[in-house]
């Protein structure tokens, strides 16, 4: 890729670049906390992706002024990148108040550490469960 | 007529506003009445837009007086307005059973804001049913993603593992509408439009574009984790099997059938202009992947010992039926994704409406080794579950027969015998895991005297109420097929 390419979309490879981080923090992370903050920065990335998509270079805010042959950023990508973040806020809130009753219910919020308990106090998955009962039976 | 002519929006306005005043009730019967009052007058609605669309073949309803492809619309034509009807008709049975159910499965106090909740759930299924603007479908996603992991987290009082449940689908749920939402930006980037309609027509003069072609790419994915298809379904099996019977019933029964609904109208109706590219995906991946579907929900369910869950996995086959239906790229094939789509969302609501009530009966989760003898002691529910399984394997005179009829018919048209044999050999397994509950159920002496004194009235007369339409769909199937052809018209052209 020539450097001219870089300079010129260099937020566009940001985004890439974000995503890529959002997504590697969502599936490597084992606590619950981090996998939140890691969709977070994943949705980020598509807020910035949208930004860039409605800039026109040298425009300015989408108000009549009544000067003549005025150019104007595209003011649509905004209004719904506005949604697009009181939707993840929500989202955010509700994985958030989830992590706090795990917390509650299972004293941890850790993946593995979950995954251990199960095994240990007989919460394992059902499927091993009732496999040893019908067994039996 | 002011009312008739705004259908399209009081359907999301009306369950939408209704939930907004049960959240402030204080006795959980009034907000349960009160729910149950709006879902009758959503079902009347989806009544009058049936007979509009029957007149007049599509509605188009603008927001605010804003024509499209400015404004943002809702859509209505033969594809929708039955899916519609689906959902306002599985809604008030599914309100009317969770009467009973979910006042015994969640806190008292918390009845209320559940049903809040629940309207929630509903309005946003009308909205993706009925939206025509890309990103005001993402919204209504998102609300009917939220609702729905609040509704599954409820579990939680019953068991713990519903929050796990939850969380899980939260984070893929999140992810797969943030594909989505990626989509719809490469779109407007490409087309500079957001209105499904204007896309195509703005497709069609720019020709094949790459902008779109991967968009269209992260739309699917998005959406294609929102219906459970096989690869991205994860989320579904447990979120089924923790949640509260009357969520598992609603959600299983509806809310993956809207996102395949619109996984087909993305599909046929809108990306016209790269058709090589969309018989691509049809027959190499989409058709390979719904088999996996077919066979991995099948089998895993013959293993599968926890009632809810293993109908969890049935309804991962059920989906692969309908995207193999789809995936066959024909009329016919459309037309018998859409059949199933109703007939899968009648008999699933009733079968996890029934294994509710047996697990209420015994006190317990639903298992092979905790259900022996219980089909004897609730003969009456029994008798219900019966028969929708038996509508699940596609035994005559049921309308999971009309279902696999259909689909059968779609598959000689190709002249492929291999995927006859495949379908047939999948309906066959599937008998086994129905006859493995049989066995237990019936057969089996029972081992325990039951929790509650009688079936409740309550809770079987909804399971009735949907075995009911399904005997009648599976005698009576003209209204089912045509409207299966309907869809199938909208979205191909008619042949």
């Amino acid at each position: 890729m020539s450097i001219n390419l870089i300079v010129l979309y260099w937020n566009y490879i940001i985004v890439i670049m974000l995503m890529m981080a959002g997504l590697y923090i969502i599936i490597s992370n084992q606590n619950f906390i981090k996998k939140l903050v890691g969709l977070s920065i994943f949705q980020s990335s598509v807020f910035i992706f949208y930004i860039s998509l409605g800039k026109v270079s040298g425009g300015t805010a989408p108000i009549l002024t009544g000067i003549e042959d005025t150019v104007y950023s595209n003011p649509l990508p905004h209004v719904l990148i506005l949604t697009a973040i009181v939707v993840g806020v929500a989202t955010n809130a509700l994985g958030l108040a989830l992590v706090v009753r795990i917390q509650e219910a299972f004293k941890s919020i850790e993946e593995h550490k979950l995954l251990a308990l199960k095994k240990e106090d007989g919460l394992k998955d059902i499927q091993i469960e009732d496999s040893k009962e019908d067994s039996a039976v | 007529m002011l009312i008739l002519d705004n259908i399209p929006a009081l359907l999301v306005a009306i369950p939408l506003l209704a939930s907004a005043v049960v959240s402030l009730l204080p006795s959980a019967r009034i907000a349960w009445g009160f729910a149950f009052f709006t879902t009758l007058i959503c079902l009347y609605m989806a009544f009058e837009l049936v007979g509009i669309i029957s007149s007049t073949q599509a509605l188009s309803y603008a927001f605010g007086g804003w024509e499209p492809p400015w404004g943002i619309v809702f859509v209505l034509d033969s594809a929708n307005v039955y899916l519609v009807l689906l959902v306002a008709f599985v809604s008030v049975i599914a309100t009317l059973y969770a009467y009973t159910m979910l006042a015994r499965e969640i806190a008292v106090e918390d009845l209320p804001k559940a049903y809040a909740v629940w309207l929630l759930a509903i309005a946003s299924l009308f909205g993706l049913a009925m939206t025509g603007d890309a990103f005001n479908l993402f919204v209504f996603l998102e609300i009917s993603a939220l609702s729905s992991i609040t509704l599954i987290a409820l579990g939680a009082g019953q068991d713990r593992r519903a929050l796990l449940a939850a969380y899980n689908y939260l984070i893929i749920g999140a992810i797969g509408a943030t594909f989505y939402v990626i989509g719809v930006g490469y779109l407007y980037a490409a087309t500079g439009s957001l209105n499904l309609i204007d896309i195509t027509d703005r497709l069609n003069e720019l020709g094949t574009n790459q902008a779109a072609i991967t968009g269209l790419a992260f739309m699917l994915a998005g959406i294609m984790v929102k219906a459970g298809v096989f690869p991205v379904h994860i989320w579904l099996p447990a979120a089924y099997s923790y949640a509260p019977s009357a969520v598992s019933s609603l959600l299983a029964a509806v809310a993956t059938k809207v996102a395949i609904y619109y996984f087909a109208r993305l599909l046929f109706g809108i990306f016209i202009d790269i058709t090589q590219l969309v018989d691509f995906f049809l027959l190499y991946i989409l058709m390979p992947v719904s088999v996996l579907a077919i066979f991995y929900g099948t089998i895993a369910a013959i293993y599968q010992s926890d009632f809810k869950r293993l109908f969890a996995l049935s309804s991962i086959a059920q989906i692969g039926y309908i995207t193999f239906a789809f995936s066959l790229n024909s009329h016919s094939g459309i037309s018998a994704g859409f059949i199933h789509i109703i007939n899968h969302a009648l008999i699933k609501g009733a079968l996890f409406m029934a294994v509710g009530i047996f697990a209420l009966g015994i006190g317990s989760r639903a298992t092979m080794s905790s259900m022996q003898g219980v089909g004897r002691q609730m003969p009456i529910t029994f008798a219900g579950f019966v028969l929708a399984g038996l509508a699940l394997i596609g035994v005559p005179l049921t309308a999971g027969f009309i279902s696999k009829l259909y689909l059968f018919k779609a598959i000689f048209e190709t002249g492929n015998g291999f995927y006859v044999a495949l379908i047939a050999l999948s309906s066959v397994l599937s008998v086994l895991y129905l006859w493995k509950i049989f066995e237990v159920m019936w057969l089996k002496e029972p081992v325990q005297p039951l929790k509650i004194d009688k079936e409740p009235a309550s809770a079987y007369l909804p399971v009735w109420l949907m075995v009911g339409v399904i005997m009648i769909f599976g005698v009576y199937s003209g209204e089912v097929i045509s409207s299966g052809i309907g869809a199938a018209n909208a979205l191909i052209g008619a042949r």
